[in-house]
């Protein structure tokens, strides 16, 4: 996983090379610096000499404006490395979210994808820079100290690996016993935050219910599961800085065990020992900051696993090798065609579909809740694949054609649809993206919104909230259609779009198609017969199969479900239908 | 995040600090004390290095037959402190898991406890993306300030104190110069700090829209894959991209430089002592070169702690501005509750009185009690509401209702139609008091509203809203949101009269069917269905349909039609619909238009007068 991630580096290879450089640099002055403080002791101060002293002080103080130097670059290029490392795999991951397929999409919630571009990324950038700075430094004093110990006496050498094989092995036991907790915690996190957002977006029903102290219960629930199992997890790694103490503390205690003797058998100095302790300290503090490092890699791994699943996530749709530019005519083939949702394969949604249809035809599409008629629609621009048979759209199978130039003559108006916060030309212009002003005009025209955009203050340059909140349903479709219809597409798929639209206009925007864009053929999802009745031919749809294909007349003769839906919407409704 | 000035920072820290000690008061006392034993155990450590030499070697060196058992002493005494001392830092640790992940849970609770009782307008006005920020962001930077940085700081001083003292002892013009370097450190410390938190702040609001672009955008991704508009969105991302690396970047570059600067700070300061140490033993000679010796290590024993502190100042500063959301939530003023009418379950007793029971018997008093004269009466509920004289504006400056009378006798079918922004979601927002009047009245079986309590106000009202929100959990756990003890008969029975049974039971688990993320693998008309049996199985007298039936298809319609109109039966009903099929058998239509109401009457009078609704009918006005 860190392989996956680490070649997201990028541009910044050279700062986080140049890093641990500077910290080597840094270290060494580290180093030079103690020494240098023993020599003021040892020679200035018994010399009793003050230009010594002074000469030897200054020294210092240049040794240690160095060292300064070097750490505040080295944090420098740290910080440099580590920030555009975390902006590359945000970055890396968008665009990567950008080649998804539907059913790549469907498997990861929105704020599933959120959490993972922000908080893991802010995670693995403090765990990275950490590595880069610390996991440099820590060896480098470990192995300085360990030289300097092996050319005092090498006996102490020899404890000093004992004693860090020992803690090596102790702390990576402990890692490999919490990391499954903690990527449990971080699971369970999504769930706590799918709760208070439930919460948020349904707070009227909970009121309404008074279901205040109910939801509160369950959100307890829930966060003592949080509680627990970090507080499982962290009792491990709160073994971490004792099993470190206890080392060190060992290790002095040893060591002046030895260190005693062997001063008074006379090899050993006095001086040695102080220095053997200064190392101690050294190389456990080296320890210490290494196994600090250790705790943020285990923290942030869970992150970068949840990374990588978004980077290794692989686009279940592919540009076959010498895709096919150009979609000839507007025409539709649907042979055997079954398909079942790549998130429940056992279940064909669709089944044993066989349809064909000719350029220009304007196809109505009526069905109950759930009877597919939007999975339909969704299997012409490969949106999803089928699972049998094949889908052809101007004569060729939609697999052979290049998906931009496939969806970009295949416009589809889907039924959850969105506009994006920005003006009104700005959202259109999704469809052309450098659509002149007439352009813009036309098409808003056919789908019936020139009127009332031009009554908004401020006309086309009119700012949509996000999520368009700021008009109502029926202008929001009417804008959908309108940006669809910019693509100048071949095949135009209105996914129960003009639901909130009054039948008036509804049917203004029909005629306009029918004179209009005669060659477009038209598939109308609705649920409004007066939406479909005038259609070449309309399909009706029930449990995943077309039961009927009909003209409205025709319908009404042969489907019994038809003729139950028109009644329903005639007798009782008197629907304003037959009004047109 | 806006981190305030420094005074509220101070009060802020305050503030949480006693939340923690007002939970954990004898925890954090214990932790305490482990930290001093293990710092004076720390401490003691480095004195008895220092004494080891002196007292146990050097008087034996030489000796052929030396006397190890005072040294051997030593060391087991020194041991024991050790092991304390280790014992102790085990203990505090493992204590702060319990606080800080408790604390955790407290702050989480009570954040979401708070947040259940503040009032809608709180959820109308907040971004959703902030309150929900609230909860991961904010509360993850009191993680690490509880476990880490607190113990961290407490050690951090004590050791200061103890090394403080010993230096005073040892030397006082050198210990000025120490305080001087000090004094030195702090000012590049606050130097540093105030620019990295200034870029931290600004690292934050990067984060928030770097994020309410993505949530915007994978909201509208399957639109985004529909026009091929993938490049555009990556370029729009990658300028927010690089604004948050800016940030970061600056952020983090003075947060890291802090470390070395204050580190070799000390060294320099070690420099000074030495020389100035050594000018007054040459020529002042009132210092031996022991007590220089040891003040050299004293010196360097002091700066650790300083640079300790410094490093743990970044992410207390960002858990002050995380604290300072999280209690800025929790001072929200919840709901406010004057109402003391309570609804009770009732029965009429042989003499004919209206009397309170303690089971359900499906007929339902308002419990009215009189401070007047200390008396009780109880009064039917029927569902009579009343609407006189009512304005209202979401904010003071515009109102939205203008004068709004209404009258809905018991077991009528009240119809709101107008365009959009005519006001008639706001006049539902205000009979289940989700927003107060602020003119006239509104009168539920005559009681003035405001009098009931809100909770038993709302049980009486049902309301079937046009976004439905399902929970995660069952399909059974959903419909029995309406009544937490309904039966499962009784959940089937209102899953039946909804019309939802049909569709249920060719759910792959039937009525133990989990929904996850509010149900989204169910079709809109189904979780529509689901919201009507919920509102069944609750059986209100009064229901409130907002748009209830929009996103069912006809067919589907009609079905719900025929369960909808059982529930209706002999209640109250107000409705608002686009489709004017639906209240075309409306007892009264109120026609709205820019908060007014301009037209009512029936179906049939209201099309006779050839007006608003009239055009609206024909199809000749759009509506929602």
């Amino acid at each position: 996983m860190f392989k996956t991630l680490v070649k997201y580096i990028g541009e910044f290879k050279r700062d986080a090379v140049l890093t641990p450089v500077l910290v080597v640099m840094e270290v060494i002055m580290e180093v030079i610096i103690p020494i240098i403080m023993a020599v003021i002791i040892d020679y200035g101060l018994e010399s009793r000499s003050l230009g010594k002293v002074v000469l030897i002080g200054l020294a210092m103080i240049v040794a240690a404006m160095l060292a300064l130097w070097f750490g505040v670059e080295s944090g420098r290029t740290a910080s440099s490395a580590s920030s555009g490392f975390a902006m590359n795999l945000r970055q890396e991951m968008y665009e990567k979210i950008q080649t998804f397929s539907f059913s790549n999409i469907d498997k990861f919630s929105t704020a599933g994808l959120v959490t993972r571009m922000t908080t893991d990324v802010m995670n693995v950038q403090q765990a990275f820079q950490m590595s880069i700075r610390i996991c440099v430094r820590a060896p480098i004093m470990l192995v300085s100290a360990m030289v300097m110990t092996f050319m005092i006496h090498p006996r102490f050498a020899h404890i000093f690996l004992v004693v860090i094989v020992c803690l090596g092995a102790v702390l990576a036991l402990i890692s490999s016993k919490a990391n499954p907790t903690l990527r449990k915690v971080f699971h369970q996190y999504d769930e706590l935050n799918a709760k208070v957002q439930e919460n948020v977006n349904g707070i009227r029903v909970v009121k309404s219910f008074v279901r205040e102290d109910h939801e509160i219960g369950r959100f307890e629930t829930e966060s003592e599961k949080i509680r627990s199992l970090f507080v499982n997890a962290e009792k491990l790694i709160a073994l971490n800085s004792p099993v470190m103490q206890f080392s060190m503390y060992s290790c002095i205690l040893l060591i002046s065990w030895m260190g005693a003797k062997m001063i008074i058998a006379g090899s050993l100095t006095e001086g040695q020992l102080m220095s053997m302790f200064t190392y101690v300290i050294n190389i456990l503090i080296s320890l210490m900051m290494v196994s600090m490092t250790f705790v943020m890699l285990i923290m942030s791994r869970a992150s970068g696993e949840r990374i990588s699943e978004v980077l290794m996530e692989e686009p279940d749709l592919f540009n076959v090798s010498h895709a096919v530019r150009e979609v000839a005519d507007g025409s539709i083939d649907f042979e055997q065609v079954g398909f079942a949702y790549p998130s429940n394969p056992g279940k064909e949604v669709i089944s044993d579909l066989d349809l064909h249809i000719r350029p220009g035809e304007t196809i109505g599409v009526l069905g109950g809740t759930g009877s597919a008629k939007s999975s339909f629609a969704a299997l012409i621009p490969r949106l999803y694949d089928v699972t049998r048979g094949e889908v052809r759209v101007g004569g060729v199978p939609v697999k052979d054609y290049d998906m931009a130039s496939l969806r970009d003559s295949v416009a589809v108006v889907l039924q959850k649809n969105v506009l994006f916060s920005g003006t009104i030309r700005e959202n259109l212009r999704w469809g052309k993206e450098d659509a002149t002003d007439d352009e813009i005009i036309n098409v808003c025209r056919l789908a019936q919104a020139d009127e009332f955009i031009r009554d908004f203050p401020e006309g086309y340059d009119t700012h949509i909230e996000r999520g368009g909140t700021n008009v109502s349903g029926g202008q929001k479709q009417r804008l959908c259609i309108a940006r669809a219809l910019l693509k100048k597409p071949k095949i135009l798929i209105l996914d129960d779009s003009t639901s909130a639209v009054d039948t008036k206009t509804d049917a203004l925007i029909r005629r306009a198609f029918r004179e209009k864009i005669p060659d477009t053929t038209k598939i109308i999802i609705a649920q409004k017969i007066s939406s479909i009745q005038d259609a070449d031919r309309i399909l009706v749809f029930d449990n995943g199969r077309m039961k009927s294909v009909g003209t409205h007349e025709e319908l009404l003769e042969s489907s019994p479900i038809y003729r139950e839906i028109y009644e329903s919407q005639t007798k009782e409704g008197g629907d304003d239908d037959s009004r047109e | 995040m806006i981190v305030g000035n420094k005074k509220n920072m101070g009060a802020t820290l305050r503030r949480l600090i006693a939340y923690i000690l007002k939970e954990y008061k004898w925890q954090c006392l214990l932790v305490a004390l482990c930290i001093l034993v293990s710092t004076v155990a720390n401490i003691g450590g480095t004195l008895f290095m220092r004494n080891l030499i002196d007292d146990y070697i050097l008087p034996f060196v030489n000796q052929t037959q030396p006397d190890l058992y005072p040294l051997f002493k030593a060391l087991l005494v020194m041991a024991a402190v050790y092991y304390v001392g280790v014992f102790c830092t085990w203990a505090y640790n493992y204590i702060m898991i319990y606080v800080s992940q408790g604390m955790l849970k407290k702050v989480r609770d009570d954040l979401f406890r708070h947040m259940e009782h503040l009032p809608i307008r709180y959820f109308d006005t907040k971004s959703h993306g902030d309150i929900m920020s609230i909860y991961t962001n904010d509360t993850d930077t009191l993680r690490q300030v509880i476990s880490q940085s607190m113990p961290q700081m407490l050690s951090a001083v004590i050791t200061i104190v103890g090394v403080f003292v010993s230096m005073l002892v040892l030397s006082r013009p050198l210990t000025l110069i120490t305080v001087v370097m000090v004094v030195c450190m702090v000012f590049a410390t606050r130097n540093i700090s105030s620019k990295s938190g200034h870029y931290f702040v600004k690292q934050q609001t990067d984060v928030g829209s770097l994020n309410g672009y993505i949530e915007e955008m994978m909201e509208g991704q399957k639109v985004v894959k529909v026009f091929c508009h993938e490049k555009a969105c990556i370029q729009d991302f990658k300028t927010l991209n690089g604004k948050l690396r800016d940030s970061t970047n600056n952020a983090n570059r003075y947060a890291s430089i802090l470390m070395p600067v204050l580190g070799n700070l000390g060294y320099v300061s070690y420099a000074v002592i030495a020389m100035v140490g050594a000018c007054l033993s040459i020529f002042g000679g009132q210092m031996t070169l022991g007590t220089l010796a040891s003040f050299l290590q004293f010196s360097r024993s002091f700066n650790q702690p300083i640079s300790q502190l410094s490093q743990q100042l970044n992410s207390i500063i960002m858990a002050i501005a995380g604290a300072e959301r999280i209690f800025g939530l929790l001072d929200e003023e919840p709901e406010k509750d004057g109402g003391y009418v309570k609804l009770v379950n009732a029965h009429y007793d042989e003499k004919g009185n209206l009397t309170e029971v303690p089971d359900r018997t499906g007929m339902w008093a308002w419990k009215h009690y009189h401070k007047a004269d200390n008396t009780t009466t109880y009064q039917p509920m029927q569902g009579d509401v009343v609407f006189d004289h009512v304005d209202f504006g979401y904010t003071e400056d515009k109102e939205i209702l203008h004068d709004i009378e209404i009258f809905a006798r018991p077991g009528q079918k009240v119809a709101f139609v107008g365009a959009t922004g005519a006001g008639k979601t706001t006049i539902t927002n205000l009979i289940n008091r989700f927003y107060d009047v602020q003119d006239g009245k509104i009168r539920y079986d005559g009681i003035n509203i405001n009098k009931i309590r809100k909770d038993d106000l709302r049980h009486s009202l049902g309301l079937v809203l046009q976004d439905t929100h399902l929970f995660t959990g069952t399909v059974m756990d959903n419909i029995r949101y309406g009544k937490l003890d309904a039966a499962e008969a009784e959940v089937i029975q209102a899953a039946k009269l909804a019309n939802a049974h049909e569709f249920i039971m060719k759910l792959p688990d039937g009525y133990q069917t989990e929904l996850k993320g509010s149900g989204n693998s169910l079709s809109q008309g189904q979780r529509q269905l689901l919201a009507i049996a919920r509102v069944a199985v609750a059986d209100p007298p009064v229901l409130i349909l907002d748009e209830a039936t929009s996103s069912i298809d006809t067919r589907t319609e009609k079905i719900v039609q025929e369960g909808m109109d059982r529930l209706m039966k002999g209640r109250t009903v107000f409705v608002i619909a686009h489709r004017l099929s639906t209240i075309k058998n409306s007892d009264v239509i109120m026609v709205l238009d820019h908060g007014r109401i301009v037209e009512r009457g029936d179906h049939d009078s209201l099309l006779a007068k050839r007006g608003m609704y009239y055009q609206l009918y024909t199809g000749k006005l759009e509506q929602e």
